[in-house]
């Protein structure tokens, strides 16, 4: 009869025969830390554990060895699964690098009959032959676009308010269309707009292009309406009418709204979300503010720091996932931004939020007046003197020019959360991304401090948070799952 | 509960030679005559009328399934093959392989069974705790050609065959030359092996695996944990582990198709929610994962006391593996248990997996609503009866499918 051999004699002999693989550790409380491996995920350990797994104090058959193994964390020499799994995963994540500049910004106005004191954009009131973009200027921009390495790209038309300026609108896109085919490609169009001008005749342009639509809704009407002043006090009323007219015309899904938080939001998270799904919406963006234009001029920005803000955003995560297990399907989109990353091994090119960062390439904006920057948060420096993030002129540059400038390799490569300090050693950095923008802003240096980075503070603020619920509770990491599917 | 017989030795055989070679013999029956026949075609002849049409039709080699016909019909045919009783379920298009000498046979292929399996080789380079077809160390190459031989012969409406070992990579070369043959007469057939892919972690084993070009083939592989020296123990094969994981990472980058095999006993269904996890985040590109009861025959018998374990007391963790797998976009299916033993919600996962010549109910299953649809039990081996068997009422029939039958 057969003879089998007993368990050990399939187990390491000694700490020699083991290694480490890439890790990274956050002290999350007294005697509780996430071990991350390369690509963000791994175990909540307690102090001694810790410590044993990263002195390989490891015996088969303790169960900290089988949970390391199985989390890419340790393996046995000589070993070679182990590594080509966080290879191949690590692959698939930075996969969004072989689609470079799928955005384009066009910036066909700053001019906007809104006068939000928040404004980062630095609006303008008047002078439509200063401040609205050419058509010349447009079709510079658009030679541009379409010669940008991607088969699908999006066309973002941006202000001030945009539809100040459709007639320029109207002309880009018929001649993107006439382009496209012999290009062969794919050009998706979005207008972000307060839909204060929304007439019929938009309308129907936009359902025979099928144009999206993007706007902002900052909450019930009160609190918008003090948010976003404009003549008549009936911002939130022409949005809230101008989101039933563009879902009518051009389908439920054409249309999503983006909220902005102030200071007056902090306590009212409750309101803003009910009103999200008062209104019918898929889901909702909790977006704090940003260091630039009016915000920073009219102090806006200093009103809460990003601990107040992490407050407002974890009560209104937790209500809305309240919301979720009564039944509603109504994610936060940016807590389904980092599941999907925390969760999944997908590609996620999301510009705002990847490293190398997104800058130029992974959007280039086109300014009213010719210039081509590397973000919109780049162009919204500019109109407040600072031209760090101006790649060139459409007067003279190409798409190649632009992004292989020395400027904006230099930005790129200076500013990466694989190799900055306090990134290259953060268990979250896997799920998190570069914003040389920000951090110039705040800290004249692209790279920053990490310690002082309000941005740093709130990543890793929700993340953590994530992490908590998602071990925490079975229900609710059942809601998060969803969102991230 | 008695399994089908697949293999066995022949009353008689007259006129085939005495030499060493095989021979392969597809059946076809006596019906009306106006035959064409192939070298390979043996008339099965279970009366005189049988006997009759065939001899008027000029066939050469006869089957008997009933003695008494043997005898007295035999002699018209100059090539004949009398077999016992316990095979008259073969009927037209069945193959079976034939010893002349020693007379022993196995079927190769029944037309009318969904579950071909064929077996490639006894030899392995593992040694499962619960293997149910324990290897042995022996020159078995003839098999291969035997297969070869075979191929040709089988309906190419089949839609599907399945290899199985020992581990048929042993001999890849020859094997995957199996695969090309089979690829050229069954295009339609979807081609399953069950192979430890310990040989995939070789390039050369992949490129010749790639190079039989058919989307219809499909590899089994175990996995039986996330950990190393687990997986290791179960095969009783050392960096067993490493190489099958990373032949599954060549086989995928050649695009071709991987099913995760993970059979729950012992050692293997405490840990089923933590190898779930580890296939999802790790392996979410493999075409399906196939969690499967335990089949208590072979040496899953000489390990009982390790192995056994009521899938009543995994009940719940399997439900909470199939989630995990389901909802990261992973096909996933559970094999070769009973629907009573699975909490109703992965019902819809449930497969009825075992082979037709091993599949039996017990006598509780008779008043049982939903019997039709469920995978019921091996009847080979010694069946280990679980605490949670019962008939079950048929207010337990989900309306949804329910109302898709009627």
């Amino acid at each position: 009869m057969a003879r089998f051999l007993p368990e050990v004699a399939f187990s390491h002999s000694s700490a020699d025969d083991l290694q480490l693989l890439p890790l990274r550790f956050e002290r999350l409380g007294a005697d509780r830390y996430f071990l991350a491996n390369m690509v963000g995920d791994g175990l909540l350990l307690s102090s001694d554990e810790l410590n044993r797994v990263i002195s390989l104090e490891l015996a088969a058959g303790d169960g900290l060895y089988e949970r390391a193994f199985s989390k890419l964390l340790v393996s046995r020499k000589g070993q070679r699964s182990q590594l080509q799994l966080l290879a191949l995963r690590l692959r698939s994540r930075m996969a969004f690098l072989r689609e470079a500049t799928a955005l384009h910004l066009f910036v066909v106005t700053l001019r906007c009959e809104h006068s939000c004191p928040y404004c980062q954009v630095s609006r303008r009131s008047a002078d439509r032959e200063r401040y609205d973009m050419s058509e010349e200027t447009a079709m510079r921009a658009l030679d541009v676009a379409l010669s940008a390495p991607p088969q699908a790209i999006k066309i973002e038309f941006q202000g001030g308010e945009p539809l100040l300026n459709f007639e320029l609108i109207r002309a880009i896109v018929e001649e993107a269309e006439r382009r496209r085919g012999s290009l062969g490609k794919a050009i998706q169009f979005v207008i972000t707009t307060n839909l204060a001008l929304l007439t019929d005749d938009v309308l129907v342009f936009c359902r025979d292009h099928s144009i999206q639509i993007s706007t902002s809704l900052d909450g019930p009407a009160d609190l918008h309406n003090r948010n976003r002043p404009r003549p008549g006090g009936n911002s939130h009323a022409l949005a809230v009418a101008g989101i039933h007219r563009v879902r009518e015309a051009l389908g439920k899904d054409s249309l999503g709204a983006l909220m902005t938080t102030t200071e007056a939001s902090l306590d009212r998270v409750e309101d803003i979300v009910d009103e999200y799904v008062r209104l019918g919406l898929d889901g909702v963006f909790l977006r704090p503010l940003s260091p630039y234009g009016f915000a920073i001029k009219t102090k806006q920005f200093a009103k809460y720091d990003a601990n107040r803000w992490l407050r407002f955003y974890e009560r209104g995560l937790r209500y809305i996932i309240d919301l979720n297990k009564r039944g509603i399907h109504f994610p936060e989109f940016y807590s389904a931004l980092l599941l999907k990353r925390m969760l999944t091994d997908r590609p996620m090119g999301y510009v705002d939020l990847r490293s190398p960062a997104g800058i130029g390439l992974g959007a280039l904006v086109y300014n009213y007046d010719g210039k081509v920057f590397a973000s919109d948060e780049g162009r919204m420096l500019a109109e407040m003197g600072d031209r760090t993030f101006e790649l060139g002129d459409l007067a003279t540059d190409t798409y190649r020019s632009l992004i292989m400038s020395d400027k904006l390799v230099g930005l790129v490569s200076g500013s990466m959360t694989q190799c900055a300090p306090q990134c290259s050693t953060c268990a979250y950095e896997p799920h998190c991304g570069a914003d040389p923008v920000y951090h110039h802003a705040t800290q004249a240096d692209s790279l920053g401090i990490k310690p002082l980075s309000g941005f740093c503070t709130r990543q890793k603020g929700i993340m953590r948070l994530l992490f908590e619920l998602l071990e925490g509770s079975p229900e609710d990491a059942a809601v998060l799952r969803r969102w991230a599917a | 509960m008695t399994p089908l017989t697949l293999w066995g030795q022949a009353l008689a055989v007259e006129g085939m030679g005495g030499g060493e070679s095989r021979a392969v013999l597809r059946f076809r029956a006596a019906g009306s005559g106006g035959y064409h026949l192939d070298e390979h075609d043996a008339v099965l002849i279970h009366n005189a009328d049988d006997a009759e049409i065939a001899r008027a039709a000029g066939v050469q080699t006869a089957v008997f399934v009933a003695r008494d016909i043997a005898a007295s019909h035999g002699y018209v045919f100059p090539r004949r093959v009398s077999l016992p009783a316990n095979f008259d379920y073969l009927g037209d298009g069945d193959i079976i392989g034939l010893n002349p000498r020693s007379r022993n046979l196995r079927v190769l292929y029944r037309r009318s069974s969904s579950h071909n399996s064929i077996l490639v080789t006894e030899r392995c380079n593992h040694y499962c705790l619960m293997c149910s077809q324990p290897p042995r160390d022996i020159d078995d190459g003839w098999i291969l050609d035997e297969i070869a031989e075979c191929l040709p012969l089988i309906d190419p409406t089949t839609r599907s065959i399945g290899f199985t070992g020992g581990e048929p990579l042993l001999e890849w070369r020859r094997f995957t030359r199996l695969l090309s043959i089979a690829r050229t007469t069954l295009p339609e057939t979807e081609i399953h092996v069950l192979t430890n892919g310990r040989g995939f972690a070789s390039p050369e084993v992949v490129a010749a695996w790639a190079a039989v070009g058919s989307t219809k083939l499909c590899a089994g592989i175990p996995i039986y944990s996330a950990v190393d020296h687990i997986h290791d123990y179960v095969v009783q094969a050392r960096d067993a582990f490493d190489e099958t994981v990373l032949g599954i990472l060549r086989l995928k980058d050649k695009d071709q198709r991987v099913e995760i095999r993970v059979v729950l006993h012992g050692i293997t269904a405490p840990r089923i929610v933590e190898t779930c996890s580890w296939i999802a985040r790790n392996l979410p590109f493999v075409d399906h994962v196939a969690l499967m009861g335990l089949e208590n025959t072979g040496f899953a018998l000489a390990n009982q006391d390790l192995l056994w374990v009521d899938p009543l007391d995994y009940r719940s963790d399997l439900t909470a593996a199939v989630g995990i797998l389901s909802s990261a976009g992973v096909k996933v299916s559970v094999y070769n248990l009973p629907l009573c033993l699975l909490d109703r919600e992965i019902w819809p996962f449930a497969v009825q997996s075992i082979s037709d010549w091993k599949n039996a109910y017990l006598p509780i299953c008779g008043t049982c609503a939903v019997r039709d649809r469920c995978a019921g039990f091996f009847s080979t081996g010694r069946m280990r009866e679980s605490r949670g068997i019962l008939p079950l009422p048929p207010e337990s029939l989900p309306a949804r499918l329910s109302a898709m039958e009627r």
